[in-house]
């Protein structure tokens, strides 16, 4: 039923694609008997042929080698692992790269350049790095560089305190597997800084190699169980799919909940409640996430809304992992961030001291945008100090995170200070950085809002736009013909005809009947406006090919 | 052993607020349990006062905290009012039950009391000794080794590239950072890197794979960078993992196993099997053995796969060619996967041994083996003469793998977006070192051959000091990092552990500890013979500071084998 049909759209989807066929054929049947999904079949239908990473060239030659067996095959292979599904990364983004290779070889294109708004990866949209943070960073790799008039004296106090904590004063030894401990020290520090006192201890302290590191290992202590009692993980919907994906390579159960699009993505109490008794016939949920600024939803959450949650997650027995890693990418003037930490705090001793929280934060998002060092941390709280135990033997079987990521991490929780020299240029980048997302994420809001067909929530904080998409009657089957999800078919387009590379709702997740994509605000403002105003006549192109232009009119 | 473990895992300092808290549990009638959230403030104000005291515990210094709510959320979501018992959601009784089989003894319990004594020392505590010697993890930095300074110099540039302007740094590192961020989204180490890694990066493993096998061709695509090489064995090792009860995926390990294998295995619950290796032919390989193993796991499980670590860790030995090409050999009659741990492919020092990649020989063994056997080999940062093991910097690359599999695994990391870009940054550096003819040639070799001498002259002088102790007895360290000897312990001594149920090397492992401050592993944590004694302890301190600590061994050994017979 995924076969693909006419040449025209083999050539629209060559090669992401080709391998689609057999993938999803047979994967099928054991998807069906080995995951439980609760709810949205649509995701969990479209999710096979959403991944396929093989090139070409290796498919072609494949046929020879089939002919023996292999002993790692498709048939053999781990099916939690098939199972997992990736968007950002998925065949779109593949696509993207054979278009990029075509242009270099002088392949001619109905545009210039490929614009990569699928990710949210700062630096390769053009954003200068924090100077202070790439000083320390050097002045550890080459500690020769302390002679060097060139660096200020906080930035070589920092890095002489951080090679301090270091075996042999190098960057170059293994760290403690929780971390270097003046980092974590310095995390705590700054953690009850930012929540206004509320205590934290640097035990309870984990630096991670990215966020989504510390979120698998979370994860990976909490599924347990088999059937009825296998664990249920409830995620948002829309959801950043690092959280599917590590559901389904743990073979845990996922549980959704839908944020509430109406109401700017908020979440909404009762549909929490409704997700978990649905869930509970056939999981046991232990465990619910939340994603505060949203990802891919851009919502940041009331304090009402996160005391709910935490009411909730307290009445039901719920661990809680709250993903907080865009802290600092509020841009509504009308929103605040607040740690799910701060206000379980501020709800009173019987909240603070039972319910068992994890917080994940990480350098690559924020106004640094570190993505390549995979720095992160996460805090524990309340955690049970048996299975805490059990949580550092499970991180010291990967000896430690990267060290250029934990002292990246160290140089945000500890940033130069008013009375030392490099305050002022930090300060000046930081908030012109932070200043030109929140031009950039209402100007985002504003261009795609006047285009016809396409809805988009004010983008509160994070980095990305989850604009709703009209796709006409016509255009959704003609998708269907292509076995594709309508919104991965109109961003495939959007590719082919604009260079401009965004992610399918459908990688995320959605209503079923809804589409949009996920576009990142990261672009630099001049090329931002570039691509709104392709996406703005590429929908109108695509309503009037669909012939819904005039409908929608009306 | 694993009762040791969780014995030891169950320490920690905060019990007794944990403690506290259960016995508070349990008490549903207890007002004191009632949720001040749910409660009006009306009924707030009924509560007896010492409940309210405690409730402000831990606020009173919080000048900053805003005053309790005044108007708590409506308490409609406890409609029934029953209130909910707050046992932890995640106890270990709950938890993973894989994780909790996890063991990983390099890093476990005898290196926990080691920091903990490092923490006493400072604060004054007196002790029989002035410092902890930590030889249980090959960690060459930590032991005063001195990076590469080209490397960093490299990495420095990448990370500030201002320093291009700088005209300290050799032309040749400056040519090479540009190379490497020219390659970055935006020109920058600060992006995200494709999954596999940088295509650069992997052309150049790939050109250097092919130098170091004499020609044997090497596809860039077949590269897949990763987390440090244990990030890359772990990912393998989840490819390979299905099936149930007597389909389950079997693994052979090697015994004495680096304990990374025993971890992964546990954590997937794929079943290990184990293979030996003999200890009278200087830990080598046996091909008897491996048929003895696997028929016997035939039985009980599926196995598919075969781990090799050579040279070996902890064990120290090279592989000969005759033994890689017996292997080889068995892999393809036996239709398993072979999985070739070589991060220590540069650290060999016995005369007459040679490393040879298991790639390499499988080439040279014609196209009814190269075609066919599905191979991954691992290479590392972390040891060699760099030693760089912070970056976490790894690569690993796959043959013969089905490409709709290799199509699953770039899908499988791409989860974790990609692994540190300075340690793929390092890894290309490792592959493309200056060359003859560059301004930094000759200090690199210099650098180089430095501390590969030293690390051969500690072998020796290692293996040497250690057989001249009655009761230990050691096999020459060919290669790697490690020595592994094999300790008597007295009747007494074995019978005083199981008392405190100990293994009886961790008895002998901790004694030593608390007594002289050398941190060892035991043999036990790798695995062994039943009924033999082992510790791991590295090569890499100092020369003067080696010769102190063996002879503090031998003295400490003598004085345990006195006080127990």
């Amino acid at each position: 039923m995924f076969r693909i049909q006419s040449l025209a759209a083999r050539s629209l989807i060559a090669g992401a694609f080709d391998q689609y066929t057999p993938l999803t054929l047979t994967s099928l049947p054991s998807l069906n008997g080995v995951r439980h999904k609760s709810q949205d079949p649509s995701i969990e239908r479209y999710g096979q042929m959403r991944f396929s990473t093989a090139e070409p060239k290796v498919a072609a030659g494949s046929l020879h080698e089939k002919m023996r067996e292999k002993i790692l095959s498709m048939e053999t292979l781990n099916p939690h692992v098939r199972a997992v599904e990736y968007a950002v990364r998925g065949p779109i983004v593949i696509k993207a790269g054979e278009i990029e290779r075509c242009l270099e070889e002088g392949g001619t294109k109905p545009f210039s350049e490929v614009i990569k708004a699928n990710i949210g990866d700062a630096h390769a949209m053009g954003q200068q790095p924090i100077t202070f943070l790439r000083q320390v960073v050097a002045l550890c790799t080459f500690p020769e560089l302390m002679d060097s008039p060139s660096f200020p004296e906080d930035a070589k106090w920092r890095a002489r305190r951080i090679l301090q904590g270091c075996g042999g004063h190098s960057l170059g030894s293994y760290s403690a597997s929780q971390g270097i401990e003046q980092i974590r020290k310095d995390i705590a520090a700054y953690i009850e800084q930012r929540d206004d006192g509320v205590p934290s201890d640097w035990d309870n302290i984990f630096l991670t190699t990215g966020a989504s590191d510390g979120i698998m290992n979370i994860l990976r202590l909490l599924v347990s169980g088999n059937g009825s009692s296998r664990a249920g993980v409830m995620i948002p919907i829309p959801q950043y799919p690092l959280y599917s994906a590590a559901i389904s390579e743990m073979d845990a159960v996922q549980v959704n909940y839908y944020l509430d699009e109406d109401n700017c993505w908020a979440l909404d109490i009762n549909e929490l409640h409704r997700a978990y008794q649905a869930a509970k016939k056939h999981c046991q949920p232990r465990v619910i996430c939340i994603i505060n600024p949203g990802n891919p939803t851009g919502q940041v959450q009331s304090k009402k809304c996160i005391e709910e949650v935490l009411h909730f997650a307290y009445e039901e027995n719920l661990f809680v992992m709250s993903d907080e890693v865009y802290q600092d990418n509020v841009y509504a003037s009308d929103c605040q961030f607040h740690s799910f930490k701060k206000v379980l705090y501020e709800m009173g001793p019987e909240y603070f001291n039972s319910v068992e929280l994890v917080s994940f934060h990480s350098t690559s998002k924020g106004y640094t945008g570190e993505c390549g060092f995979r720095g992160g941390y996460m805090e524990v709280i309340n955690m049970d100090p048996e299975v805490k135990a059990q949580l550092v033997k499970l991180l010291s079987v990967r000896l430690c995170p990267p060290l250029a990521g934990q002292v990246a991490m160290d140089v945000i929780v500890n940033p130069p200070q008013p009375d030392e020299p490099s305050f002022k240029q930090f300060h000046q980048e930081k908030t012109a950085v932070l200043g030109a997302l929140a031009e950039k994420a209402k100007l985002t809001e504003k261009i795609l809002n006047a285009v016809p067909g396409i809805k988009c929530n004010p983008v509160q904080g994070a980095m990305y736009a989850f604009p709703r998409i009209f796709i006409p009657p016509k255009a959704v089957e003609e998708a269907k013909a292509l076995g594709m999800q309508p919104d991965m078919f109109y961003c495939l387009r959007l590719l082919e005809e604009t260079g401009i590379c965004v992610v399918p709702g459908s990688g995320f997740g959605q209503k079923d009947g809804t589409y949009h994509f996920r576009m990142t605000i990261l672009p630099s403002t001049e090329k931002l406006k570039v691509l709104l105003g392709k996406v703005h006549d590429f929908q109108i192109k695509f309503l009037k090919e669909f012939s819904a232009l005039e409908q929608l009119q009306r | 052993m694993s009762q040791l473990l969780d014995q030891k895992y169950m320490g920690g300092g905060s019990v007794s607020k944990e403690v506290a808290h259960r016995s508070k549990s349990g008490a549903a009638s207890d007002p004191s349990l009632i949720p001040r959230y749910c409660l009006s403030s009306r009924q707030q104000k009924r509560l007896p006062l010492r409940l309210l005291v405690r409730s402000t515990v831990g606020r009173g210094t919080l000048s900053s905290i805003p005053a309790p709510r005044s108007e708590p959320t409506q308490p409609t979501m406890s409609q029934n009012g029953a209130l909910p018992r707050h046992e932890k959601v995640l106890t270990v009784d709950t938890m993973n039950a894989n994780v909790k089989k996890v063991e990983y003894a390099v890093r476990g319990p005898i290196v926990q009391r080691a920091v903990q004594i490092e923490k006493e020392l400072i604060e004054g505590v007196k002790k029989p000794f002035e410092e902890v010697i930590k030889a249980n993890i090959g960690d060459a930095h930590a032991m005063g080794q001195r990076p590469i300074t080209f490397f960093r110099q490299v990495m420095a540039l990448c990370a500030y590239p201002k320093l291009l302007d700088d005209n300290k740094f050799p032309e040749d590192a400056k040519n090479r950072a540009k190379r490497i961020l020219h390659a970055c989204g935006g020109n920058s180490i600060g992006a995200y890197t494709t999954s596999q890694g940088i295509e650069c990066v992997r052309q150049d493993i790939a050109n250097y794979i092919k130098r170091r096998d004499g020609g044997v061709p090497s596809d860039p695509d077949n590269i897949y960078l990763s987390t440090g090489a244990s990030d890359g064995i772990a990912t393998v090792l989840k490819l390979l993992t299905a099936g149930e009860g007597r389909t389950r995926t079997g693994v052979m390990i090697s015994i004495p196993q680096y304990p990374l294998y025993s971890a992964a295995i546990a954590e997937l619950g794929a079943v290990q099997v184990n293979y030996y290796l003999n200890e009278e032919k200087c830990w080598s390989l046996d091909i008897s053995e491996l048929e003895r193993s696997l028929k016997a796991a035939r039985e009980y499980c599926n196995p598919r796969v075969l781990c090799i670590i050579n040279p070996g860790n902890p064990t120290g030995q090279v592989q000969s060619r005759q033994c890689i090409e017996d292997v080889i050999r068995f892999v393809a009659k036996e239709n398993l996967f072979l999985m070739a741990d070589e991060v220590y492919q540069d650290n060999v020092y016995a005369e007459g041994c040679e490393f040879h990649s298991f790639k390499k020989l499988l080439f040279e063994m014609g196209p009814e083996y190269s075609n066919k056997v599905e191979l991954v080999s691992f290479h590392s940062t972390s040891k060699c003469y760099m030693g760089e093991c912070g970056f976490r910097g790894g690569y690993m690359e796959v043959i013969n793998m089905d490409p709709d599999v290799k199509a699953q695994l770039t899908k499988l990391v791409s989860v974790r977006l990609c692994p540190p870009a300075p340690g793929q940054a390092l890894m290309d550096l490792v592959v493309n070192p200056p060359q003859p003819g560059e301004p930094s040639y000759n200090a690199f070799i210099k650098e180089r051959t430095d501390v590969l001498s030293d690390l051969a002259e500690k072998a020796k002088l290692t293996e040497e000091i250690l057989n001249t102790v009655p009761g230990i007895s050691c096999n020459p360290v060919q290669g790697a990092m490690y020595s592994f000897p094999r300790i008597d312990l007295p009747e007494r001594a074995i019978k005083e552990a199981k008392a405190r149920s100990q293994a009886p090397d961790m008895f002998y492992c901790m004694t030593l500890l608390e007594e002289t401050g050398i941190c060892l592993v035991p043999g036990s944590g790798f695995g062994q013979k039943d009924g033999t004694y082992h510790f791991r302890m590295t090569i890499l301190p100092p020369t003067e500071k080696l010769k102190i600590m063996l002879n503090k061994l031998k003295e400490f050994h003598q004085k345990f084998t006195q006080q127990y017979s």
